[in-house]
């Protein structure tokens, strides 16, 4: 990419030379705007250098329903491969925050919107058994519009699958914090996101169960504007906290030394 | 080609098949196109017709149970309440901030001992289901479901769930009371208890609404009732970006019972009388009765900590995927 090419910012419209906002970990330095992040530079970013070491890299998803709409579904997984060098919407391994080793997963919204299927929900899980065996804090970085349709009511089930593993993390005393990036909704918002110890919102995530176009077509008048915005949910009582990504390491480090008393 | 065939088939295809007609039409213009070409491209596209018109007689199988399944001419949550549950005492309220009446929940007694029911409601006319919210839950539902479900854990008492909602409520007031929270919190909160939990879909299972309800031991549908992870409907208008699809929509989710135990999501269906359980409620809702009963004999055999570990284990396993 050409590093002198400008970006429009999302929220404020002003132009960002790509250099400046790659230096500024995609926030808008005018405006405060936390743009899209791929799991891998979020990775990047987050944990100590050289320490991830990825689990299950090698999961794939498959098309057991032989799922077909406009497209069939295996068509779509290998598109979505194609398009981001990923596997799959999340990315799980053992990392060290500030030296500290974690168990850490890191969703990509870049991958089908984020969704949840069978692999996001095993890799929860087997992250969950690593966490437990080597009694290391748990954090997971959500990003997703959802469940994924096309494993039809086995990505359902993945929710229940996700809380229940979660939940046996944190009935080991292990600490578990939660990380709400933009968006979180749906049936990821309404799982394993929602069932932490601690829970983080970037700002201005977008993080509900049911989203902004749904919730104007139920109520048939205007919501406001921050609905469902991570200020909103903070306001409501929803998140512990909001923190900007640059804040974001350090503050992760400092929870799991208070937690781990 | 048989253009009455095409008449059948779903819009959705149409656009295609014509698209790809007019393909065969030009390939029949070409001066050098050999004759065996075009049959073959002929044949092909007459394949095509024969699997979308199937797809589509396929679809509309389903959509009648998607229909069936939402009928309010079906027993609901009350009526299995009244009808197998004595002494069925109505408790209300999240002792947070209010009650939801899209959710109703209990104690009662069956087979001299006494069960923790909660479920959803739809209600029969429009004042009904006004009241009701349509068995749309809200956090309050969730909540005060939670309430009595630990209630029933701290007394021993087995949990009995019915599951009947398009889906929790997507609503301003619901999700600035954290809708998301009270169902992830629902679904954690039935992983421990320490007591039987049945979970039984009587009509629709709609999303994560229902899910927060029917994380069972044994989670069984009757026949004609679905299970989604999203309503056909709103699958159709995402992924086919158009609701003439929802049918298709429907078929290809794989939501009826016999779909659902072949892909191990649920134990087990209950057959219905013949036409529907709104043919004939009583004898539908006695047969509940018998299953519930023979639920709890079947689970009454297991520990406490035996059934948590089961029910973890059970929910936990499920998925498919691959290595490679």
């Amino acid at each position: 990419m050409d590093k002198s090419q400008k970006h429009k910012c999302e929220a404020c419209g002003k132009d960002i030379e790509q250099e400046v906002l790659i230096k500024n970990l995609n926030v808008c330095p005018y405006c405060g705007h936390h743009e899209y992040i791929g799991c891998r530079r979020r990775l990047d970013i987050t944990v100590d250098e050289g320490s991830f070491k990825e689990m299950d890299s090698d999961m794939r998803s498959v098309d057991f329903l032989k799922f077909r709409d406009l497209k069939k579904y295996s068509q779509r997984l290998e598109e979505a491969r194609e398009k981001t060098g990923l596997s799959e919407a999340i990315i799980t391994g053992e990392a060290g925050i500030e030296g500290y080793g974690v168990a850490i997963g890191v969703m990509d919204f870049g991958f089908m919107g984020g969704s949840m299927g069978s692999v996001v929900g095993e890799k929860i899980k087997n992250l969950c058994n690593r966490s437990i065996k080597n009694d290391i804090p748990l954090i997971i970085f959500s990003s997703s519009g959802g469940a994924r349709m096309q494993e039809g009511i086995i990505s359902l089930m993945q929710m229940a699958k996700t809380v229940s593993s979660v939940g046996r993390v944190m009935a080991c005393n292990i600490p578990y914090i939660s990380v709400i990036t933009n968006p979180t909704t749906g049936g990821v918002s309404a799982s394993f996101s929602t069932i932490a110890d601690i829970i983080i919102a970037e700002p201005g995530a977008l993080f509900c169960f049911a989203g902004p176009r749904v919730v104007r077509q139920t109520m048939k008048k205007d919501i406001p504007d921050d609905f469902g915005l991570a200020e909103r949910n903070l306001a409501n009582g929803q998140v512990d906290m909001i923190v900007s990504r640059s804040d974001m390491k350090e503050t992760l480090a400092r929870l799991i030394r208070l937690l781990r008393g | 080609m048989d253009l009455k065939k095409i008449e059948k088939v779903s819009k959705i295809y149409l656009k295609e098949l014509i698209s790809s007609f007019a393909k065969i039409d030009k390939l029949k213009k070409l001066r050098f196109f050999s004759g065996i070409h075009f049959k073959d491209a002929l044949s092909q596209f007459n394949k095509r017709i024969e699997k979308y018109s199937r797809a589509t007689r396929e679809s509309n199988k389903v959509w009648n149970k998607v229909e069936l399944s939402r009928s309010g001419e079906r027993p609901q949550c009350r009526d299995y309440i009244k009808g197998i549950f004595e002494d069925f005492t109505e408790l209300s309220g999240d002792r947070l901030t209010g009650d939801d009446s899209s959710i109703v929940a209990g104690l009662g007694r069956i087979g001299g001992r006494t069960v923790a029911v909660v479920g959803h409601n739809k209600g029969r006319n429009t004042n009904e289901r006004i009241k009701h919210n349509f068995g749309m839950g809200i956090p309050q539902g969730y909540r005060k479901s939670c309430r009595i479900m630990k209630l029933a854990d701290k007394f021993g008492f087995p949990v009995i769930t019915f599951i009947d909602t398009p889906g929790a409520y997507a609503g301003l007031e619901a999700e600035d009371n954290g809708q998301s929270a009270a169902i992830s919190g629902s679904i954690r909160l039935m992983f421990e208890l320490n007591v039987p939990v049945i979970s039984v879909l009587i009509g629709e299972g709609g999303s994560g609404g229902a899910l927060a309800l029917a994380v069972g031991d044994e989670v069984a549908m009757l026949e004609n009732s679905t299970y989604s992870v999203i309503s056909p409907e709103a699958c159709s208008a995402i992924l086919w970006k158009d609701s003439t699809g929802k049918k298709l929509a429907a078929r290809a989710l794989r939501i009826t019972s016999k779909d659902l135990l072949k892909l191990g999501a649920i134990e087990r269906v209950i057959h219905e009388p013949i036409g529907g359980a709104q043919k004939d409620p009583g004898r539908m809702i006695k047969i509940v009765k018998k299953y519930i009963n023979d639920a709890l004999g079947r689970l009454g055999k297991y520990q406490p900590e035996q059934l948590r570990l089961k029910r973890a284990e059970k929910f936990e396993n499920i998925g498919f995927f691959t290595y490679g």
